[in-house]
């Protein structure tokens, strides 16, 4: 570390266990946040498997998978599941192309190219609280979206209460969502090293192959990681959908945030843990996905 | 990839008329330019519209609001106020009201309780999140031990689990703790968050280790290391991670409806309660709506260089 020449053995010996001190010494930095957690959250969660297991907290007999079969019978459950799948499906690969193009367009050299920036990343700053009244007064089924329609001669829909609801949803997701991401992008697009890009002007490489050979693999890992916190974004917006529509809203907005509030309500354990062990492994499964793509795709690069 | 090349190296079909294509793109290019800027104004004013509406808004009377909004908040409780059958999106109002406000911040305390709520909840969560982060990050960047790399990758999957997996473990050690419906099951499920654990580390990653080589040959300790170099270097980017920090709870709902329960309802912050404020007072909702949001956005306009930072140190996750 400080000298390369040979220490002695007993110098090394000396080293070594001035160093095996100081380890332990920063170990009590870790203490703090260490216990926080193993009791917030990993000691519960341990709790929270023994409960998915279990008959019922009284008889506590072991009830194998039968709780996890229950629950994915539940109808509830499958509304839920399928509509935040639908939703994520939707939104997800909206919020990861959009902030992509804006961040490339701000790469360049722009008029007011800073207040585009600030502009876009604002929403980033809003509590959705206090901006679901301006969605009413948009959606609602008399609301402005509405009547322009009639005024352009269609028929007026029921934004939060169809089919189409969920379109509204992803309006607001994609609103508050897209400067996070633009932000990763932008400095993503800063990092990439700038003689590639020229090496590949003066091969004659055009824009368009600029950008799918050389900026996008170079990108990837960041696509990966825009990827994974827009899905994780997908499954709060539970937020968005409660603020707007309370408790109860049409059935295309009841997301898994829903089911969860309802259980939470009727204390139900043994639901409660397994939904949550459920979409956790969902969770891990998709990062797992995900991770496995990006390595094969930044191979490529490394070469 | 050979990217040395030696400068003069021009292909020769590249010299003849290479000045006019060149001026040909660079006219192409500037018109390509203009028409990015104005496609971005669009977007801009969109993006722009929610925020702008509901402060403007705020500035209308109640009656305004009856008016222009007609039957979207018909629980309209001002009796013989013209409701229109017609929505009229305004963006200036016709009379410069500061009644809502007035109302607000005078004569209706259960708004001043509500955002006092939010404050008491937030405020704890930032600060101790993060003070709690920055040491744990120099014990988990110093010495990258087998331990200390999976203890860290742990936190990174616990960062990634979404509500409905965290609020399940949060709830049942609450309640047997006796936390349940009190402020403090928010707060210390929020302090020992590994968000921003995982963003400082990074950043302490990064800190060359010649300089904490040097502190120590002066005789230096952790403490003092840590103290007198690492905390004073991450300044800016602890004061990113707070804003982070700030925002996400700032806008928190989903815990204060699970935590909260019964008569602990009433410790709901604001950021839950705006939605539950009764259609009549649409005017109020919207002065409260930009109270809540002004103070975010003020702070935005400040430190947008530090949002900025801390948001690109999250991205990756590699470290």
């Amino acid at each position: 570390m400080v000298s390369k020449s040979n220490p002695t053995p007993a110098r090394r010996r000396r080293r070594n266990r001035a160093e095996v001190k100081e380890r332990r010494l920063t170990r009590l930095f870790l203490l703090p946040s260490l216990l926080g957690v193993a009791v917030f959250f990993v000691a519960p969660f341990g709790v929270v498997f023994y409960y998915s297991l279990i008959d019922n907290p009284i008889s506590g007999e072991f009830a194998g998978l039968d709780n996890f079969a229950l629950l994915l019978r539940n109808v509830a459950f499958r509304q839920a599941a399928r509509n935040t799948a639908v939703f994520s499906g939707i939104a997800v690969p909206l919020a990861v192309v959009i902030p992509l193009l804006f961040a490339i367009l701000l790469m360049q050299k722009l008029p007011m190219r800073s207040f585009f920036r600030t502009v876009l990343i604002s929403p980033l700053m809003v509590p959705i609280a206090s901006i679901v009244l301006i969605w009413e007064v948009l959606f609602h089924n008399n609301g402005v979206v509405n009547e322009w329609i009639t005024a352009l001669g269609g028929t007026a829909v029921d934004w939060f209460k169809s089919d189409y609801s969920q379109i509204t949803i992803v309006l607001l997701y994609l609103w508050k969502n897209i400067g996070y991401n633009m932000i990763l992008f932008m400095s993503a697009l800063a990092e990439i090293p700038q003689d590639v890009l020229e090496a590949a002007q003066l091969d004659g490489a055009g824009a368009m192959r600029t950008f799918f050979r050389i900026r996008l693999p170079y990108l990837s890992s960041t696509v990966l990681f825009v990827t994974i916190l827009s899905v994780i974004n997908s499954f709060k917006v539970f937020r968005e959908v409660y603020l707007l529509t309370g408790d109860y809203p049409y059935n295309a907005l009841y997301m898994l945030q829903h089911f969860m509030n309802n259980t939470f309500r009727s204390l139900d354990y043994q639901k409660l843990s397994c939904a949550a062990i459920l979409m956790g492994a969902v969770m891990i499964v998709i990062i797992g996905v995900l991770f496995f793509i990006d390595r094969r795709l930044g191979r490529d690069i490394e070469e | 990839m050979n990217v040395s090349r030696p400068a003069a190296y021009t292909p020769r079909h590249a010299e003849k008329g290479a000045r006019g294509t060149m001026r040909a793109r660079a006219v192409g290019l500037r018109a390509a330019q203009i028409a990015a800027a104005v496609f971005l104004l669009g977007i801009s004013l969109v993006f722009l519209a929610p925020i702008v509406l509901t402060i403007t808004n705020s500035f209308m009377s109640q009656s305004e609001i009856a008016s222009n909004y007609g039957k979207i908040f018909t629980s309209v409780t001002t009796a013989g106020t013209y409701v229109s059958s017609k929505v009229n999106l305004k963006l200036i109002p016709d009379l410069v009201s500061f009644t809502q406000y007035s109302t607000v911040l005078l004569r209706s305390p259960e708004y001043l309780f509500k955002f006092w709520n939010s404050v008491i909840l937030v405020v704890p969560i930032v600060v101790f999140q993060t003070l709690v982060a920055l040491v744990a990050s120099y014990g988990f960047a110093r010495f990258e031990t087998k331990f200390r790399s999976a203890v860290f990758f742990a936190y990174i999957i616990l960062m990634l689990m979404p509500y409905q997996v965290t609020l399940v473990p949060n709830f049942l050690v609450s309640d047997f703790l006796g936390l349940l419906d009190t402020r403090w099951a928010i707060i210390l499920p929020g302090v020992f968050s590994p968000f921003a654990v995982f963003i400082l580390t990074k950043f302490m990653r990064r800190i060359p280790s010649a300089m904490i080589e040097a502190a120590k040959l002066d005789g230096a300790g952790e403490w003092q290391i840590f103290t007198k170099i690492c905390a004073p270097m991450s300044k800016s980017i602890v004061a990113s991670v707070a804003i982070l920090v700030y925002i996400d709870y700032w806008n928190m709902v989903e815990q204060p409806l699970v935590l909260l329960r019964g008569d602990a309802q009433s410790l709901h912050p604001l950021s839950v309660f705006l939605s539950q404020i009764n259609a009549g007072d649409a005017g109020l909702a919207f002065a409260v709506a930009t109270i809540y949001m002004v103070i975010p956005l003020l702070l935005f306009l400040y430190c947008e260089d530090y949002l900025v930072e801390g948001v690109s140190y999250s991205g990756g996750l590699k470290g």
